[in-house]
């Protein structure tokens, strides 16, 4: 239960962070959630970012620069395992199933359904 | 919500301003605060329904993302996300299932540019610039890493 408020917390701390950046900078969301991401991938490979995910786990993993979490997660382990070869494949791969869900899962929705009319 | 939108409309952030009155900005925060972390409470029971229907830890965790990016994706076609994203902001922005919206809202609304220009390149107006940084972030980290191994074996 105790690891559901950590949860909670935490995802909800990460996005509040980026509702500041939203209100108080120029910053649009694009440009919010490529800084997140690769916020994400920095924190990770100096191994500040594996901490919060053993801290909150989807708190952390589910906002953006989780998803940079698990791309420099898997380049590290990678280059570990297949040398120069993983620096170039483990990042892609290790994201390679959310990539690959979101795009086809994307398109076949932007296919089945047509925008609402506007308010 | 209205990413790529060209100058006739107004733009997707311009958008977030106006609906985001000035006095209102603590109780943004509060909003996705709440929001993005249900959405993160949400991920970790799929992820933990998973351990208990005794997947593997990663297959857990593929089968959490796989089902926001089903959900947002499917509350975006059905117009609900873009509601939730009104109220929500970066709430419902930040998190796995924002960026899955960033891909089909675009692609909807540009499907009358056809399939290729429109809904295959517009969905990735966001998510494009995302993977592009990402990535090449991703890369980088392995040839450092690569290299100081090479370093400090030898």
């Amino acid at each position: 239960m105790m690891m559901y408020l950590k949860v909670f917390a935490v995802g909800g701390l990460i996005c509040a962070a980026g509702q500041l950046l939203l209100i108080y900078t120029r910053l649009g969301s694009a440009k919010i959630l490529v800084l997140f991401v690769t916020l994400g991938v920095f924190l990770s490979a100096l191994g500040l970012y594996q901490p919060l995910v053993d801290f909150a786990g989807a708190g952390a993993t589910v906002p953006l620069p989780g998803f940079g979490h698990l791309l420099a997660k898997g380049a590290l382990e990678a280059v570990r395992e297949d040398g120069l070869a993983g620096a170039l494949t483990g990042g892609t791969a290790a994201a390679a199933g959310g990539i690959a869900a979101a795009i086809a899962l994307g398109y076949a929705v932007a296919l089945l359904f047509t925008p609402k009319t506007k308010e | 919500m209205n990413y790529g939108k060209t100058s006739k409309h107004a733009s997707y952030d311009e958008r977030v301003k106006r609906l985001s009155p000035k006095s209102e900005k603590p109780m943004s925060l509060l909003k996705a605060f709440a929001v993005g972390g249900g959405i993160c409470l949400l991920g970790q029971l799929i992820r933990d329904a998973g351990l208990v229907l005794e997947l593997e830890e990663d297959a857990a965790a593929l089968l959490s993302t796989f089902s926001l990016v089903f959900l947002s994706a499917l509350l975006t076609g059905l117009g609900v996300y873009d509601k939730l994203g009104r109220f929500a902001g970066a709430g419902s922005i930040v998190p796995i299932t924002g960026f899955a919206n960033s891909m089909v809202s675009p692609a909807m609304e540009f499907k009358r540019e056809g399939y290729i220009t429109g809904v295959g390149a517009k969905m990735f107006v966001i998510a494009g610039p995302v993977l592009v940084y990402g990535i090449s972030s991703s890369v980088l980290v392995g040839l450092i890493y690569f290299f100081l191994r090479i370093a400090f074996k030898g």
